[in-house]
């Protein structure tokens, strides 16, 4: 018997039996779709991380800051100078394996920023050279950035993101018009300091396109005329605001930078008496390669140790731990997910077995009389095989469909900032899953079914 | 040499540890051409020998020769195929697929010898023509007599051109006058020149072939008792029409 003579056998075996065959084909199409739903849901998990993770400059970046020295050298403690410029020079001059380098001196506690007859605590206020914007993948929109003479005066010059903007002088989502502060006048703790450049606006690409979409559902209804305008108390809806996915992002816009010695000078002098080394916050560091990052680490290891006599006052801060956070987090969310879809694959495989094998025995008398009239073991065989095979393609197929209204009811019910993405590559790995279970399932019936007697299925009734 | 030749078959069965013995040591040729059939009381072994005649089954001694080949030690697949090409069979109870129509259950063995569809159609339209049945090509078989549904029967059994035709008590599930009819079917099919073994118990219905083996324990009896049931009358009473049949 042909393969089409089968395939067409079995497509009239379900629907000779409609129901039946759609029960149990609910089996595979609950686990294809799930299988579909769950990789969505871990592909959109992981864009969204790792996009954070670019956005704060990646693994091959990582920073060095101070900190309290150890128990075991608590003597040496008069002696600890913590992370200081001149480190950063020796680094630059030491560690061949090193980029790029960008001291941060940070105010702490965080300062008071003013403008605009508004007051704001911000994240972090820093002084830092041109190079950190790099470092951090700023990028400026607007004005420019502070220059080395900038720096070597010490000019009251400050670069903002928009969250500061929008705190000072307003959202442009409230506001209506977006506001370009270059020129004004922001006091850090009193000191007045001139905004010379402003940085685009960060958010993830999902935050991006629900704010797209916000605005031009308002364009239509401008357009359309309606005016009434919801009422009420304005809900604090993004711009990237401090959700949980879009927290880098967050702390991006909310930076304010003024040139290092400026800091040094203007904003800090006073409040430590160590003028022979500048005092940093933290360096970042940019190694040249990523594979040679150990060799980097070492390499700057030894010119600290050098540096700080053996005290360990400061310590490396690598983004390894958070990417093989996000690595573990993603592994485990693909396992648990491919497991529940797995098991309700295997449970639909179950059910074809099942409805197969009581086929097989509703058709003993069926199969003795094909055999009777010459259909040998291997066509009989195939038949079964076909037709449960027929039966999980079609699972397959319904499940792939029902895959989206799945996707579409867990992005209702759960608030996500990482729209789940659909991979083509997820939808031929469930159908295929659900084409070989299909096989699987229909193998022990059909064997059972080809090793009949012929004389017995023709005398069975 | 002879179309079928059976020697010293035996089919044993084992049931708890007692040996019944369907078949018991048969000895037979069949001749191309013959119309032949097996007779003698239910249970006396006579499915069994045509079930092994008809490659349905293995004999468990003994060796057969269907056409020169030796098929005692064939494989299930190479007994289907021999089935399929060189074997028509006829049931008492039909034994046709009720999900399928006449002309679906008449194409079956052309599916399982690769016949592409539109010779499988036209070979069944000419089988259900030679057993009068062109006119109810769609209807399912639940909708037939007993009488047509033999027929189809009949002509499943044709459409493959076998060597031999079994018929396995052809007219047990029918009223005396459709069994009539449904054996004329096989006279005629012999008068083509086919060969035919019709099984039975019935004497009057062996009595319509020439040849008739007669099946007593599993044992081929050696010689027909014709008085018995009054064969002898009989025999002569079909010849008798018969002849007056053929003027
Ligand atoms: N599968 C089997 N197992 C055991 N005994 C069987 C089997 N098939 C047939 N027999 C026995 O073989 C004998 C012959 O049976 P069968 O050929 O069907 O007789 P008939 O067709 O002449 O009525 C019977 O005694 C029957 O019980
Ligand atoms: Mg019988």
């Amino acid at each position: 018997m042909g393969l089409w003579n089968a395939i067409a056998v079995g497509f009239k075996e379900i629907w000779a039996h409609k129901f039946r065959s759609l029960l149990t084909m609910l089996g595979i199409i609950l686990g294809v779709s799930s299988l579909i739903a769950m990789s969505a849901l871990v592909e959109g998990m992981e864009k969204g991380s790792r996009e954070a993770l670019v956005a704060v400059g990646g693994l091959q970046k990582f920073r060095i800051e101070s900190q309290p020295v150890p128990v075991e050298q608590r003597h040496l403690r008069d002696f600890a100078t913590g992370v200081t410029l001149g480190d950063v020079y020796a680094i630059q001059n030491n560690a061949p394996e090193v980029l790029k380098i960008s001291p941060e001196m940070r105010m702490e506690p965080s300062p008071t920023l003013s403008a605009n007859g508004k007051n704001f605590r911000t994240w972090s206020t820093a002084g830092v050279w041109p190079v950190q914007l790099e470092m951090m993948e700023h990028n400026i929109e607007h004005g420019r950035c502070f220059n080395e003479v900038d720096d070597e005066q010490a000019r009251s010059v400050c670069v903002i993101g928009t969250g500061i903007r929008d705190e000072l002088w307003g959202n442009p989502e409230e506001t209506g018009k977006e506001i370009i502060p270059l020129g004004q006048t922001l006091t850090i703790n009193g000191s007045p300091f001139t905004v010379i450049g402003m940085f685009e606006h960060y958010e993830s690409d999902q935050d991006r396109k629900t704010r797209l979409l916000r605005k031009a559902e308002e364009a239509e209804r401008l357009a359309s005329g309606l005016t009434n305008a919801p009422t009420g108390p304005k809900r604090m809806r993004g711009w990237g605001g401090n959700r949980r996915g879009g927290f880098a992002f967050w702390i991006k816009n909310n930076t304010v930078y003024v040139p290092l010695n400026t800091m040094w000078i203007k904003l800090l002098s006073g409040q430590t008496n160590t003028p022979s080394d500048k005092r940093l916050s933290e360096m970042e560091i940019k190694v040249r390669d990523v594979d040679k990052l150990e060799l980097a680490l070492s390499e700057i290891r030894n010119v600290m140790m050098v540096r700080h006599r053996g005290i360990e006052d400061f310590n490396v801060r690598t983004q390894e731990d958070w990417a093989e956070q996000i690595n573990v987090f993603i592994k485990n969310a693909r396992l648990s997910g491919g497991l529940i879809a797995g098991i309700s694959l295997l449970v639909g495989g179950i059910g074809i077995m099942n409805i197969m094998l009581a086929s097989i025995s509703e058709r003993i008398r069926e199969i003795g009389i094909r055999k009777a009239v010459g259909a040998g073991a291997l066509d009989i065989f195939v038949q079964i095989v076909v037709e449960s095979t027929v039966i999980a393609l079609i699972g397959g197929i319904a499940g792939v469909g029902t895959s989206y209204g799945l996707i579409q009811l867990i992005i209702a019910f759960t608030t996500t900032d990482n729209a789940p993405i659909v991979t083509v590559s997820s939808m031929a790995i469930a159908f295929g899953a659900s084409a070989v279970i299909g096989v699987l399932a229909g193998l022990f019936p059909a064997l059972k079914a080809a090793r009949m007697n012929v004389i017995q299925s023709l005398r069975y009734d | 040499m002879a179309l079928l030749e059976l020697r010293n078959v035996s089919k044993i069965y084992h049931l708890g540890g007692e040996e019944i013995r369907a078949l018991d040591d048969v000895t037979l040729d069949i001749e191309a051409g013959e119309f032949c059939s097996i007779i003698g009381p239910s249970g006396s072994g006579k499915s069994t020998l045509m079930h092994i005649l008809g490659c349905l089954d293995s004999p468990s001694l003994g060796t057969i020769k269907l056409d020169g080949v030796e098929i005692q030690k064939a494989s299930t697949s190479q007994l289907a195929h021999i089935r399929n090409r060189k074997i028509g069979f006829v049931f008492q109870f039909f034994n046709l697929l009720p999900k399928l129509n006449v002309v679906q259950n008449v194409e079956l063995p052309m599916i399982y010898s690769g016949i592409g569809g539109k010779e499988r159609r036209e070979r069944a339209l000419k089988a259900l023509e030679m057993v009068e049945l062109g006119n109810r090509l769609k209807n399912r078989p639940s909708q037939l007599s007993g009488g047509q549904q033999q027929r189809v029967a009949i002509a499943r059994a044709l459409v493959n051109d076998p060597k031999i035709i079994f018929a396995d008590e052809p007219t047990g599930n029918l009223d005396t006058h459709t069994g009539e009819v449904i054996l004329e079917l096989f006279r005629n099919l012999s008068r083509q020149g086919r060969t035919v073994m019709l099984v039975t118990h019935n004497p009057e219905i062996a009595a319509v072939t020439p040849r008739r083996i007669e099946i007593r324990n599993g044992k081929i009896a050696d010689k027909v008792d014709t008085r018995l049931a009054g064969l002898d009358r009989l025999a002569a009473a079909a010849a008798k029409s018969a002849a007056a049949g053929a003027h």
